[in-house]
């Protein structure tokens, strides 16, 4: 068992729960405080990793980053304004966005199904030239992800707490209370759609550059992989504090990084993620139920336990009563 | 002064579920009206309400408040002077939200011209708290609770403080107080009793209670199929009684009143 977990290991698994920390954030923003579920996230961080990919391979590694931000804030915008100005279910809005970007990607990626980042800088080789040493080569790839996640997590907890942030919060909590306070949901919905797309591109742009290489199908099952990672933060920090809140959703990405790593360990055939990652969304949200169905059944079982045994004390009473009077 | 002229809102026209909610009403509030509208279920009392406050357009007619013309006016840009409340205490307020939060969006309406990147200041977080002690209930210092952890009764006192946070040109009381109990909306009502009182507000109020109806306010209305055929105020409603108005329905309706609830309130 010796070196099962070994520190490489451990450092891959947070330098990816990082990345895809962003994505969980992402779906945080729509999901938890919108209330919507948005299933263009898919095509919108593959869009992301293809701008990306496309602007760093002409020499602008960090202008790629701020471009893939801005191609997942009009990713974001299209799926909102089908929802909110043309009355598209939210669902949908999101398939179809979801769809077209199958194409956009590719003509982004020059009509071919994958792209290698090669012969140019990148953010993280920039990074490392920054610092000469054993110690920083080892690790600046996990600090250049983790300080960006965490101005990351900063920024949105400022956003949240300013006059914008909260009426996006409402809006997603009590859509009656928003529109008794004079604020247009159709306007927070967009904005809030848009900054969450914002956190998806910049996830993308970042494994682009991470991965030197993008794949047409990077994102596949990538919106269950992050509500995973949301599911997994709630179940140890879901109240009160939102700065700890979002904290926790990144640190719930990281967890998903680590039982992939362990199943990788375990031999469990790479095909089979996806499938893990399926299970532990539905296992996470059909808990309550289920609880709540086991709950009922040993309610049913004690009642009716109950019941048999006073029927059959009274039924004992009764007769003994008899018989003593027959004596 | 809220002015509504021959308005009209038909639902699900030309289907079988064709329904009539309003027609041809008129109505004329001057400000600082206190009014009570009672009526059967499906008299068009919430269906009045939803058109002065924007849920949907009228079909026909118009309304104007204080001389502008509101009739195509968006629901979010009227509420920013019409106040309302609804029978669910648990829709006027975001339960995951603290009671700080909640009154910060509320709030809104008066910072407009505020950069909406800006934070809630410590002069608006000491004016929540003055506010929210005049209530009564100890929430000034539960204002970093999430509203979800609040009574039913607290949660509606509560959307009564938002909703009269920035004065109302309006306010809209659609039976608020008719999903308590009985102390607790006895509470809620010397409430809004004072607060309407302090801010002189004008104010329309949806009861069931008929005592209640002709205690409150200065004019009682009286709904039946979409439009108001009853209408006292001052003096001629100060000396009526509850079994006054019943016959006064009867007559003008050609029927008696069939919501149960108001029967048995009126029996009281």
């Amino acid at each position: 068992m010796e070196g099962f977990i070994t520190v490489g290991i451990v450092q891959t698994a947070l330098e990816l729960g990082m990345i895809y920390g962003l994505v969980a954030l992402s779906l945080f923003i729509s999901f938890k405080i919108l209330n919507i579920c948005d299933l263009s996230t898919d095509g919108c961080y593959t869009l992301g990793c293809a701008v990306s990919a496309i602007v760093t391979l002409a020499g602008h590694p960090i202008l790629a980053i701020f471009a893939a931000i801005a191609a997942g804030v009009l990713s974001g915008f299209v799926t909102a304004i089908l929802q909110t100005k043309f009355g598209v279910e939210s669902i949908l809005a999101g398939i179809i966005v979801n769809t077209g970007l199958y194409s956009i990607n590719l003509a982004v990626m020059g009509f071919k199904s994958n792209v290698a980042v090669f012969g140019t800088d990148t953010l993280f080789s920039l990074v490392k030239g920054l610092i000469p040493g054993a110690f920083w080569a080892e690790w600046y790839k996990l600090i250049t992800v983790t300080v960006i996640v965490l101005i990351a997590c900063f920024l949105i907890w400022w956003f949240l707490g300013t006059r914008l942030g909260l009426s996006i919060r409402a809006t997603g909590d009590s859509p009656a209370m928003v529109r008794a306070s004079s604020i247009n949901t159709g306007f927070t919905i967009v904005v809030g759609m848009c900054v969450a797309n914002a956190f998806t591109g910049l996830a993308g742009a970042l494994t682009a550059q991470y991965d030197k290489s993008v794949d047409i199908t990077r994102g596949t099952g990538m919106v269950t992989v992050a509500l995973a990672s949301v599911i997994i933060g709630s179940i140890f920090y879901n109240k009160g504090n939102m700065l700890k809140k979002i904290i926790f959703v990144v640190i719930g990405s990281c967890i998903y990084r680590f039982i992939v790593s362990l199943a990788l360990r375990l031999n469990v055939p790479t095909e089979f993620f996806k499938l893990v990652s399926a299970l532990i969304v539905a296992v996470a949200i059909a808990a309550p139920s289920a609880k709540k169905m086991l709950k009922l059944k040993g309610q049913k079982r004690k009642a009716r336990k109950n019941r048999l045994a006073l029927a059959n004390g009274i039924g004992e009473e009764d007769s003994t009563a008899a018989n003593e009077k027959e004596d | 002064m809220l002015k509504i002229r021959k308005i009209s809102k038909t639902f699900n026209p030309g289907t079988v579920n064709e329904k009539k909610a309003i027609t041809n009403l008129n109505l004329t509030v001057q400000d600082g009206d206190f009014i009570t509208i009672v009526g059967s279920n499906g008299a068009g009392k919430s269906t009045l309400f939803n058109a002065i406050s924007g849920s949907f357009f009228v079909d026909e007619g118009s309304i104007d408040l204080d001389d502008e013309d509101i009739t195509f006016v968006p629901e979010h840009k009227r509420s920013q002077y019409i106040g309302r409340l609804f029978q669910d205490p648990l829709m006027g307020t975001a339960p995951n939200m603290t009671i700080e939060e909640n009154l910060s969006v509320a709030y809104l309406r008066a910072s407009r011209n505020k950069i909406i990147f800006s934070r809630v200041s410590r002069k608006e977080r000491e004016l929540f708290r003055e506010k929210l002690a005049l209530l009564g209930m100890g929430l000034e210092d539960r204002m970093k609770n999430p509203v979800g952890l609040l009574s039913g009764g607290q949660r509606q006192a509560l959307t009564l403080l938002m909703a009269t946070l920035v004065t109302p040109k309006i306010l809209l009381l659609d039976e608020h107080t008719a999903a308590l109990d009985p102390a607790t909306a006895d509470k809620v009502l010397e409430l809004t009793k004072s607060i309407v009182k302090e801010n002189n507000l004008t104010c329309l109020m949806v009861t069931h209670n008929m005592h209640q109806a002709l205690e409150l306010g200065n004019r009682t209305l009286m709904m039946d199929k979409g439009n108001i055929v009853l209408d006292v105020r001052d003096q001629e409603r100060s000396g009526m009684t509850v079994d006054d108005l019943l016959e006064n329905f009867a007559k003008v309706s050609g029927k008696n009143l069939d919501n149960d609830r108001i029967l048995l309130s009126g029996n009281e």
